[in-house]
């Protein structure tokens, strides 16, 4: 059986996803287990596969799904853009909020094949050179995470948050990121790096 | 979630085509579905609580330009239209606070992004029997079975307009503003539109809580028409939760005045997150008008609306906060510029 580090050795980049995946394959769990929890209550649709062209971070991706496919698997499952959390899956924790149209949405309540308009998710938010957008930055300026699982959504969030204009004052911050949750409790330090990043935006 | 067709309509009267209906169960249970936000339906999708074979997806109409409109009969607002564009409008938040007020104060910037108004009216109850399939007894989702919720935990369940066959709470609050300003809801169906009184469109429990409205299962709600009236101005949502900001209401207050010198001419009165349904209090309008809007007055006005409750232990206490609740509204009210 080969150990580990045999298992990695054919990845170039080694993410949690790619340990966790040749974990899976090292020791003969069929990965289709680890699929099938992507959507309880799974069973074969009758319903043929569709085909749906998905412009993600400016790059055109297409995709043939089962219409059940939410935009949150397809980003995870499908294009490997793990950045986005899966929380809740239900709505009431933020962790998989992405931009649609420019406008931030929960990516476990969208189905991908409904979907018309371009998506911005975490991954496209620092610039090419790798340079990090503000909201980024003040985010590790102000310490506001702590494990790090609620941050994507919420770095995205705050990032519409402020251009929405509702970023006025830690009242309106708070009122206004009331869909993510933090169950490290870092809202304080959230609210001070939305008011660093706003305040960096708006001099910059 | 199960596997289903899915037809992306591409208006409203291709979406009623699309949603024709081979069986005789009411819209909860009917085999089509219409997507529009989709924040409720694909929740109880991947609850197995809803099971649509086919999806007749009209999130597409959101982007239509008909959507909020002023004239001299008042507001119109399209069904498409997101609670966020609604929120948001300067209009809306100037002429009809309690609009405004009574979307902002529900979901998240997220959710509000996304769901439609007409989606939000028909948005399902929050009650956890109901939202959980291990539960076998639930009369609105296997009508028949019994209800849980009667001796069970129900701390946030209606005082108001219950059955011996659900006392599951009406989750929303758009509804009660529409209700307390006497709005038209615009239905378009395969033999045609109609426009009938908001406050009609849901109905309590009774024997059959699987039917929460009078929609047939291959209508559309299209737009609401709200009357203009001197009380709009004048008016407000007062939401208590048990956290500050998204969550539901254990009791609500959507209020509308016409005052004069301190005296109500009339006073339009909705109650949220007490009822089964979206509670018009005309009991305590009659109690109010023509007398000064004092506390006094105002207790006895709610004393009238909550005068014939049943409530099941967990939720002995929501008479007395709903009552609080609504005289907090109408002293706040009275406060705001006409």
């Amino acid at each position: 059986m080969p150990n580990a580090h045999d298992a990695l050795s054919s990845f170039s980049v080694i993410t949690r996803r790619t340990i966790l995946s040749s974990t899976a394959a090292a020791s003969a769990v069929p990965l289709t287990m680890t699929r099938g929890q992507a959507t309880p209550n799974a069973e074969p649709s009758a319903a043929p596969p569709l085909s749906v062209d998905l412009v993600v971070n400016n790059r055109t991706e297409r995709l043939i799904i089962d219409s059940r496919t939410t935009l949150l698997d397809a980003l995870r499952e499908h294009l490997n853009l793990t950045g986005t959390k899966k929380g809740c899956d239900h709505g009431q924790c933020g962790a998989c909020t992405v931009h649609v149209g420019g406008k931030r949405v929960l990516s476990c309540l969208t189905l991908a094949v409904s979907i018309r308009e371009p998506i911005a998710t975490i991954e496209g938010l620092a610039k090419q050179d790798g340079s990090l957008h503000p909201m980024q930055q003040a985010f590790i300026d102000q310490d506001a995470f702590q494990c790090g699982y609620c941050t994507p959504g919420q770095i995205m969030s705050a990032v519409a948050c402020v251009k929405e204009g509702h970023a006025g004052s830690d009242a309106e911050i708070r009122e206004y990121m009331s869909g993510n949750l933090c169950r490290c409790a870092a809202y304080p330090h959230i609210v001070a790096a939305i008011k660093q990043a706003k305040s960096a935006t708006e001099s910059g | 979630m199960r596997g289903f067709e899915y037809v992306r309509a591409a208006d409203p009267a291709d979406a009623i085509h699309a949603a024709r209906q081979t069986s005789s169960a009411p819209p909860t249970l009917a085999p089509t579905q219409f997507l529009a936000g989709g924040t409720t339906l694909l929740d109880l999708m991947k609850l197995d609580i809803m099971r649509p074979t086919r999806v007749v997806d009209i999130s597409g109409f959101r982007n239509r330009t008909d959507g909020i409109a002023f004239d001299r009969q008042g507001l119109h607002l399209g069904a498409f239209v997101t609670m966020a564009e609604a929120a948001d409008h300067p209009d809306i938040r100037r002429d009809y606070p309690i609009i405004a007020q009574s979307l902002n104060l529900a979901a998240s910037a997220q959710i509000r992004n996304m769901a439609t108004l007409g989606g939000n009216v028909l948005q399902r109850t929050r009650c956890s029997y109901f939202r959980d399939t291990s539960w076998q007894a639930c009369n609105k989702r296997s009508p028949g079975s019994g209800c849980a919720a009667l001796r069970g935990l129900n701390r946030k369940h209606a005082v108001l307009g219950t059955s011996e066959n659900c006392i599951a709470t009406y989750p929303g609050d758009f509804a009660q503003a529409l209700v307390a300003l006497g709005a038209d809801i615009e239905i378009a169906g395969p033999s045609g539109a109609r426009r009938v009184k908001f406050e009609d469109l849901h109905v309590a429990p009774d024997a059959h809580p699987e039917i929460e409205t009078i929609l047939n299962p291959d209508e559309l709600i299209t737009g609401f028409a709200v009357p203009a009236g001197p009380w709009t101005r004048r008016s407000l949502y007062l939401k208590v939760r048990d956290r500050e900001s998204y969550e539901f209401a254990l009791a609500s207050a959507a209020v509308a005045l016409d005052l004069h010198d301190g005296v109500v001419n009339e006073a339009r009165i909705a109650l949220g997150g007490v009822a089964t349904k979206p509670w018009r209090a005309r009991e305590a309008e009659a109690a109010l008008k023509g007398r000064a809007l004092s506390e006094a007055n105002a207790r006895q006005a709610a004393e009238a609306a909550f005068a014939t409750t049943k409530t099941h232990g967990h939720n002995d206490y929501k008479p007395e906060l709903g009552r609080r609740t609504l005289v907090r509204a109408l002293m706040q009210a009275a406060t705001v510029e006409a």
